[in-house]
């Protein structure tokens, strides 16, 4: 056991998975409140296509293509949102999966060397020497920006014309989330694929809000959740092979989620019991 | 001088002006109240108050140590999502952010603040309580919390209590009040005319041909404001121009 914990790769992936599994779940709140969860999922396929043109074009390090592509997806994403809410739903469907075909497509072409399962469901083995360096940067900042603006974060995601009339400037902010998210999306769909890395934004938050009912606790919860989920995910396909991680990851949360539910409706029932 | 000073302000839609001219000031202490008829333009004046809209023509005036970002606000359509994780206290603090730029918590300060602010409101005993599991009129005091959390000075209220049954409404007002009487401007849209009258100081009534500001005394004797009230009114002035009345017609 302590081998795995030592091998090399596993230590990588150890650090990167842990910091994308913090951003995921810290985003995943305000998302999932801000019910721009379809935002994650379209910039996740945005991403896939970025990657592919990269690998067509042999760039050494994608993420210098993918990290603006998606950042500017991110932006007119949210633009989209704000403006209208019902064409936002069909405008970001027909962006992300616009951007889906478009990498499937380069990807098949005869020539290139992509991997595409591996691109659509993540690799522990994708994170290289210059990634893990970048990754590290990116979700450090992530985290840091989220700290240094979660009283400013709450308002805007609870109630976003009253933070607006008494002086917040609510554009700056969402934006600030939205390119946030994408840096996440960028740095995790490498380990987690594009298929996958939108669930580990969501499930955490749901999870959490299963049980727990004050925003700090739901943030904190959903940080635990989403790093152990995380961690034993990359343990379970670390020793099992050809398992992809980002699927094993995704399984974990979902029995997380489960279990929460399981447990939420046991305690509505014994509350309503009490009552009676 | 006055915490608020609006003179000739013209607002409106895309070129289409829906407020006209409208002129008044609110004091220190004075409780406004904003009545007339759906789609009178309310909503529009607060928000043009608030800087959520720019003005076609007129001016705002604040008093010098009062600045736009430091209302407090209640507004009429809260779009509150029903299972928002959120306890009271994390609601009433947020209203102090437009106070401060950076940092993790609030400062111990804020904290005392808070308290004596709830106390106020009468919700000390929910600050534990999570905000969706309230009943309507306790979520508009929390709310209204809040709005005093970003400022002391002056609150707006865009129909605060159009959810509320009558006798938390009631309530609400003399709360209201009882701000304003402890110092603190109030202004509030409203569709209950006998509540405003009975509570205001002030009237402010929008009405597409002429719009009236005045004591609530002046309103209930002016043209507008017969046309509003149905009921005789008892006092004095009034008796005396109905005997008066009476008299001439002898
Ligand atoms: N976003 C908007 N775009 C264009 N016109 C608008 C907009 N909002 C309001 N109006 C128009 O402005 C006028 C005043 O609207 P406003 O919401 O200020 O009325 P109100 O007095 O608050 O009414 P209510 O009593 O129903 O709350 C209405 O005629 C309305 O049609
Ligand atoms: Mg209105």
């Amino acid at each position: 056991m302590l081998e795995l914990f030592m091998h090399p790769f596993m230590i990588k992936a150890l650090i990167v998975g842990v910091l994308i599994a913090v951003c995921c779940a810290l985003l995943g709140v305000v998302l999932v409140l801000k019910q721009y969860s379809m935002i994650g999922d379209g910039l996740s396929h945005v991403g896939f296509g970025a990657l592919s043109v990269a690998a067509v074009l042999n760039l050494s390090t994608p993420i210098y293509l993918s990290l603006p592509v998606v950042m500017v997806a991110a932006f007119f994403l949210l633009r989209i949102t704000e403006t209208s809410k019902v064409s936002a739903d069909a405008a970001i469907a027909v962006i992300s999966s616009s951007a889906l075909a478009i990498g499937v497509f380069i990807a098949s072409i005869n020539g290139t060397n992509i991997n595409l399962q591996q691109y659509m469901f993540g690799s522990i083995l994708s994170v290289g020497e210059s990634d893990l360096v970048i990754s590290i940067v990116l979700s450090v900042f992530v985290i840091a920006m989220y700290f240094l603006f979660y009283n400013k974060i709450f308002a805007i995601t609870f109630d976003e014309d009253f933070a607006r009339a008494t002086g917040i400037r609510t554009g700056v902010y969402n934006t600030v989330i939205s390119l946030l998210t994408a840096i996440t999306i960028v740095v995790g769909m490498r380990m987690l694929g594009t298929m996958l890395i939108s669930a580990l934004i969501i499930f955490p938050a749901l999870t959490s809000m299963r049980l727990y009912r004050r925003f700090f606790t739901v943030i904190i919860s959903s940080v635990v959740i989403s790093v152990f989920c995380v961690v034993a995910g990359l343990f379970t396909s670390f020793t099992v092979s050809d398992i992809p991680v980002g699927a094993t990851i995704v399984l974990f949360n979902l029995a997380v989620f489960l279990v929460f539910a399981v447990i939420a409706f046991v305690k509505n029932l014994l509350s309503k019991k009490i009552r009676k | 001088m006055s915490l608020l000073a609006v003179s000739d302000l013209c607002l409106g839609y895309e070129g289409k002006a829906v407020v006209r001219d409208i002129s008044f000031t609110v004091n220190e202490g004075d409780y406004l109240c904003i009545i007339g008829e759906n789609g009178s333009g309310k909503t529009t004046l607060i928000k043009g108050l608030l800087g959520l809209m720019s003005k076609y023509s007129g001016e705002i005036l604040f008093s010098d140590d009062l600045e736009q970002s430091h209302i407090g606000y209640l507004s009429q359509h809260f779009k509150h999502k029903k299972d928002f994780p959120a306890s009271v206290r994390e609601v009433v603090m947020s209203g102090f952010l437009s106070r401060r730029r950076f940092g993790f918590g609030y400062s111990k300060a804020q904290y005392v603040e808070a308290h004596s602010v709830m106390e106020q409101v009468g919700i000390i005993e929910l600050e534990k309580k999570i905000f969706s599991d309230l009943s309507g009129g306790q979520q508009q005091r929390v709310l209204l919390a809040r709005a005093l959390c970003a400022t002391r000075r002056l609150i707006l209220l865009d129909e605060p209590t159009s959810a509320l049954d009558p006798i938390v409404t009631a309530d609400f007002y003399s709360l209201l009040r009882k701000l304003s009487q402890d110092g603190v401007g109030v202004v509030m849209v409203s569709h209950d005319i006998n509540s405003a009258l009975r509570h205001a100081t002030h009237i402010l009534c929008l009405d597409d041909n002429s719009s009236f500001f005045g004591t609530t005394h002046e309103f209930v004797h002016s043209d507008q404001g017969r046309k509003f009230i149905l009921s005789d009114c008892p006092c004095d002035d009034c008796t005396i121009i109905h005997n008066r009345g009476g008299i001439e017609n002898a």
